[in-house]
């Protein structure tokens, strides 16, 4: 086994790794990086917690190699807020009360913004799909939905991220 | 706990296969990885290089012509295909299998290649591009060679690939005029892995006869099938529903599901009768219309 030189450049910071090629992206974010906010939870690619953008698109970050996102912009949840201003999905996260034990929340947090980003005026349907790869263990959908929907309706707008 | 591996990165694809020919015995390929982690994590895969085709953007492509069909490279992603235009006037049922595969996250890193080459008898695409009469294209540092997708399949997450080929591109036949094509899996939660599925492509002439069938199912054995007999209860025939029906019992011969956890092999069987029923009746509406 060859260390490895890459470059990751999370929430538009320049890290760079020396890496052995088996870590994963949530590895180098939690343990080399120091970002603990994206979790580790199932690592089979089932539960959604350790969700970051890769070049604003949703990945599991426990079944993506570190090695793959080499000179990649990744996002995680934080990176959401801006200069001390919580991002519109954080804040109506605050105001739905869209978490309980919280584990899910920053893969949660993840999913939301990337289908923000790409879907305007999303039904209801399409918010639950696009949380689909994301398991929230205490059942709070409901707020979940909710505060995507009020962030999709220009609730936020005003807050400039 | 992953096994420590090599990790290698070609750029193109003849530099891919010379890598593959350097380590044929002692390596694996990754694409997306979104199935491959899990098992190397397990340790039920353990190697000593690792080829990575993720950044193969060579390999990254839709094409779509009338007479020629549908081209897609093996790095292309599940979501690429599932937002494709052409694909959705095309082959919609395409769309439909894909927007129903895992997650946004999975679909955004994983890929078509990666997917038909892991062969897990539950895959979604597989049995969907057999009944589209799918062909997949393999390279290897020794040149390359088309094959039917319904042959690469041998058993439980074996395929007819050689150890020092990849697989370059899956191609899809132009649709036919008065076709139609239907899928669907039956699972608890509507994005898991069926529990059984099934595809279907029927073909209808101006008469009303059904001229071809093709009917493959999913997870209800170690490969995709192709249930023969129940394609011969259709061909040649005005369809009704009691031949619907009569395809259903069929295609429950022609499987040969495993009981587990998600359920007992009965249960396989009794849904694949119901799945390929409905599946039928729907693709031969939509071929009727078109």
């Amino acid at each position: 086994m060859e260390k490895k030189l890459i470059t990751l450049i999370v929430n538009d910071i320049e890290y760079e790794l020396y890496i052995n090629p088996k870590t994963l992206l949530v590895e180098a974010i939690r343990d080399h990086i120091g970002l603990t906010g994206t979790k580790r939870g199932c690592e089979t690619v089932s539960c959604g917690a350790c969700t970051v953008t890769i070049d604003d698109m949703a990945v599991k970050s426990c079944s993506v190699l570190a090695i793959q996102a080499d000179g990649r912009r990744i996002t995680t949840s934080e990176g959401l807020e801006k200069n001390g201003v919580l991002a519109p999905i954080q804040k109506a996260f605050l105001d739905e009360g869209s978490y309980q034990c919280g584990f899910c929340t920053s893969g949660m947090l993840m999913s939301s913004e990337a289908f923000l980003k790409e879907t305007k005026k999303p039904t209801e349907e399409q918010i639950k799909e696009a949380i689909e790869g994301n398991i929230c263990r205490c059942t709070g959908y409901n707020s979940i939905v909710r505060a995507i929907a009020a962030v999709a309706k220009g609730k936020y707008a005003e807050v400039k991220s | 706990m992953i096994h420590d591996f090599t990790y290698l990165k070609p750029g193109t694809v003849k530099e891919a296969v010379a890598m593959l020919a350097d380590h044929v015995d002692e390596c694996k390929v990754i694409c997306g990885g979104q199935s491959l982690l899990i098992v190397m994590r397990q340790g039920l895969v353990a190697v000593d290089y690792l080829i990575d085709l993720k950044g193969l953007n060579e390999l990254s492509y839709i094409k779509y012509d009338e007479k020629a069909g549908l081209k897609l490279g093996a790095t292309t992603t599940h979501r690429a295909i599932e937002k494709s235009a052409v694909i959705k006037k095309n082959y919609p049922v395409l769309t439909a299998m894909e927007e129903r595969l895992a997650s946004i996250q999975v679909r955004n890193w994983g890929t078509i290649g990666g997917n038909l080459a892991h062969a897990d008898a539950a895959g979604d695409p597989a049995p969907v591009l057999i009944s589209l009469d799918a062909k997949i294209k393999l390279g290897s540092s020794k040149g390359e060679r088309v094959m039917s997708l319904e042959e690469f399949y041998t058993d439980l997450f074996e395929t007819a690939m050689e150890h020092d080929e990849i697989v370059l591109e899956v191609q899809v036949p132009p649709a036919g005029p008065k076709t139609g094509s239907a899928y669907k899996k039956f699972n608890l939660i509507e994005n898991d892995q069926g529990i059984v599925a099934v595809a279907v492509t029927v073909t209808a002439d101006k008469a009303g006869v059904c001229t071809d069938a093709k009917i493959v199912l999913g997870n209800a054995g170690v490969v995709p099938i192709r249930a023969k007999s129940a394609e011969k209860v259709l061909i040649g025939k005005k369809l009704t529903d009691k031949l619907f029906a009569e395809a259903g019992e069929a295609a429950a011969g022609d499987a040969d599901p495993v009981s587990d956890i998600h359920a007992s092999s009965e249960f396989r069987l009794h849904l694949i009768k119901v799945l390929t029923k409905r599946m039928v009746k729907q693709a031969w509406d939509q071929a009727n219309k078109g």
